[in-house]
């Protein structure tokens, strides 16, 4: 063996030990193994709708990270319950949840919806590619909707879309991509080929809903009619709308920049775009809590989430720290 | 060599120039590194990061842009020095070491956007210097087997890429730091491989190079070449329709949906070595001309009433395996041995380039049309130019 392949040898040797140590170093100081939970905790307390408690996905350090949690509306700052239900993202009304959970192990990724019923536990489930980005469920409680994240449809490329489906809870109807709804923009069908779809919001009817769709690098604010199954274009640069329980205003994120959000409020009867007291880059799905007070998580410096509540002219207030996914049930 | 020594491609291994194999090796390892990183990458900035990704997709016609300048820079920059495998070496290393920018990127957007960038950089300088070594290590009577070895390799890396990264996420406990340092390993191992196992070519003539890429292009057989695998390229459709297509004809689960280019891949997988050496029997224009009409029925059978998917998907397959490694195989011979990096990255950017004005004109047809029109029109388009291309030949028929 010449001295070169020899050192070569040794580099492939040496390159290869260094990622299998690596490896092993990465398994033996897994995070998700740390046993003491960095906030109160409190478990085997019953979990269920009834009007008067805020459900969200725990982030804090420790074993019950990345599970459902719950507090009191009224004291948001009490211990959190936990049971063993694990979400990436979670949402309910009118006793029906939905659960969205990366499928483990999966390549490329693939997402379990699990809906659930009045007392959290599993009435269907559906497994679909992508990774879970936004969910909810409809203020009748008849639809659960979700958003994914799917990978580049072409063979060794890196683009990215959305997916976004429903599920008629009574009928067992599944739509696994709205991407057939008719729509019109300028009163014309719209057709193309990069149309993406996130965020739908459904109105208290449990038929008219509100969704976001991308293309050409507009996007636009759908309104659309689930029986008939059809929308139209009635604004543009809208993300990700919230509607507000009594159907007049529909929160969403406002684009500032590439990539920077923030929280606006659009009123459907005159048009109007206002600004909450709350500045600060957002990336989520608003929720409403009643008709004036909007929840939302903001990125903090841990580089986790942190639950916020701001009013329509009152000043935010943290409401959670190390969470996400907020939901009333 | 490993390799050599398995089974049934024993004796075709040992007739391939072993400079050959060793630069389908290096393709293969860098494959692996390659595909695991996609694999991981939506997973890893959603969950990882917690970033909306929808915000790279956007980057994705600028960086294919980018890449087809960047291969020219490549080909010309090692032909005048000589350095073929230099260049290629600089290549492959700029992407072995964006995998380490990975970890120094954290969450930020637009270093993470820079990582990818300088992962796509590498991949367009080292392909036409590559391409010219495997040309130059082959006799050109076999030059079609060559390049459907090196094809068949570099795609069994493809496949092998999502499994590593299963492995190495199952064993590091959901760790994606630990998939990019397993693949920046994996990157620097070709590149040690290729530094030491692949001979650099010097060409053999004692000249200095006289001509540039403008004077390669008044050579009227080469100019014509490149001008046909430019034309059928402008109507070659994107692998991304072919698939949304497939889906929507036959209402393919959307959880199978992800699987789709594996039938495309591992056709050409097997295919490739085949169809390379048919091209060196029967004339590699004819093969790659045929490999477009494979296309046209494809994308027939998907408009028309009778077929199914895996046939769609096998002959996407063969397209690929009749086209990618055949087109340089049959123009490399043409090529002055001093030139032929310039003259393959040439040749591979104006049909790179003629590719993505395709995707935005089925796009914008899709947009008036909806799929089905758009798509056949495109392919009876396609079809017109691929009987013009048989026809007009550009190439002198061999043996």
């Amino acid at each position: 063996m010449t001295p070169k392949l020899f050192c070569s040898a040794l580099g492939v040797l040496a390159l290869l030990g260094g990622a299998i140590t690596y490896v092993a170093h990465a398994r033996a100081t897994d995070a998700t193994v740390a046993t003491e939970n960095a906030v109160p905790v409190v478990t085997g307390q019953p979990m269920r709708f009834d009007g008067q408690t805020l459900f969200f996905r725990n982030l804090a350090d420790g074993p019950d990270s990345g599970k459902l949690a719950a507090v009191p509306v009224a004291d948001p700052g009490a211990a959190r319950r936990v049971g063993e239900l694990h979400c990436d993202r979670f949402a309910a009304a009118r006793g029906t949840a939905i659960c969205l959970r990366l499928k483990a192990g999966s390549l490329p990724a693939m997402t379990d919806l699990i809906v659930l019923d009045a007392n959290l536990r599993e009435r269907h489930r559906e497994t679909l590619p992508g990774t879970p980005s936004r969910a909810r469920v409809s203020p009748d409680g008849r639809f659960v909707n979700w958003t994914l994240f799917v990978t580049g449809d072409s063979y060794a490329a890196t683009g990215f879309s959305t997916r976004t489906g429903l599920y008629e809870v009574a009928t067992g109807r599944l739509v696994k991509t709205i991407e057939e709804l008719a729509v019109f923009v300028d009163g014309k069908r719209y057709f193309a080929s990069d149309v993406n779809y996130w965020g739908i919001t459904f109105a208290a009817d449990g038929n008219r809903f509100y969704v976001t769709m991308a293309s050409k690098g507009t996007t636009y604010l759908i309104e659309a009619d689930y029986r008939a199954y059809r929308g139209t274009a009635i604004a543009e640069n809208v993300e990700c709308p919230s509607l507000s329980p009594d159907g007049r205003r529909i929160a969403y994120k406002q684009k500032v920049s590439t990539g920077v959000w923030r929280l606006a409020v659009l009123d459907l009867d005159t048009r109007q775009v206002n600004h909450p007291p709350d500045s600060r880059p957002v990336d989520d799905q608003p929720v409403w809590q009643g008709n004036n007070t909007l929840l939302y998580p903001l990125r903090n410096s841990s580089n986790t989430l942190d639950l916020w509540s701001v009013g329509l002219t009152t000043p935010a207030k943290l409401l959670v720290p190390q969470a996400t996914s907020p939901s009333f049930g | 060599m490993y390799l050599a020594s398995v089974g049934p491609p024993r004796t075709l291994l040992r007739r391939v120039p072993g400079n050959v194999v060793a630069l389908g090796i290096v393709s293969l390892v860098t494959d692996v590194s390659a595909e695991m990183v996609t694999a991981v990458l939506p997973l890893y900035l959603v969950f990882g990061l917690g970033l909306n990704p929808l915000q790279f997709g956007l980057l994705d016609g600028l960086y294919a842009g980018a890449t087809a300048v960047l291969r020219l820079v490549g080909g010309h920059v090692a032909d005048r020095w000589r350095r073929l495998k230099t260049v290629a070496g600089v290549g492959y290393a700029l992407s072995a070491i964006s995998k380490l920018g990975f970890l120094a990127a954290g969450s930020t957007v637009p270093a993470i956007g820079a990582v990818l960038a300088i992962d796509r950089a590498g991949k367009g300088i080292r392909t036409a210097p590559r391409d010219a070594l495997i040309s130059l290590s082959s006799d050109p009577a076999t030059m079609g087997r060559s390049f459907g070895v090196h094809r068949a390799l570099d795609t069994i890396g493809a496949f092998l890429g999502p499994l590593v990264a299963t492995l190495v996420l199952w064993a590091s406990l959901n760790d994606y730091n630990s998939v990019f340092v397993t693949s920046f390993a994996l990157a620097t191992c070709a590149v040690i491989l290729l530094a030491t196992v692949v001979q650099n070519h010097t060409p053999s003539s004692a000249f200095v190079v006289r001509a540039s890429a403008v004077g390669l292009l008044k050579d009227s057989g080469f100019r014509r070449c490149c001008v046909w695998a430019a034309g059928l390229g402008l109507f070659t459709i994107t692998d991304s329709f072919v698939y949304l297509a497939v889906q929507r004809r036959w209402d393919i689960a959307t959880s199978l949906f992800p699987l789709l280019p594996l039938g495309t891949a591992g056709t050409f997988l097997l295919l490739a070595i085949p169809l390379g050496r048919l091209g060196d029997r029967v004339g590699r224009w004819k093969v790659f001309v045929g490999g477009h009409l494979a296309l046209v029925v494809a994308l027939l059978v998907v408009c028309g009433p009778v077929g199914a998917w895996w046939l769609v998907l096998a002959l996407h397959g063969a397209f690929y395996a009749a086209t990618d490694g055949v087109l340089p195989a049959a123009v490399g011979p043409l090529l002055p041995e001093d030139l032929r990096a310039t003259g393959l990255a040439v040749l591979q950017t104006g049909q790179a380039l003629a590719r993505m004005a395709a995707a935005v004109t089925v796009g914008l047809l899709w947009t008036l049309w909806d799929l089905k029109p758009a798509l056949l029109a495109f392919t009876l388009a396609l079809l017109a130019v691929t009987i013009a291309a048989a026809v007009f030949k550009p190439l002198e028929v061999r043996r």
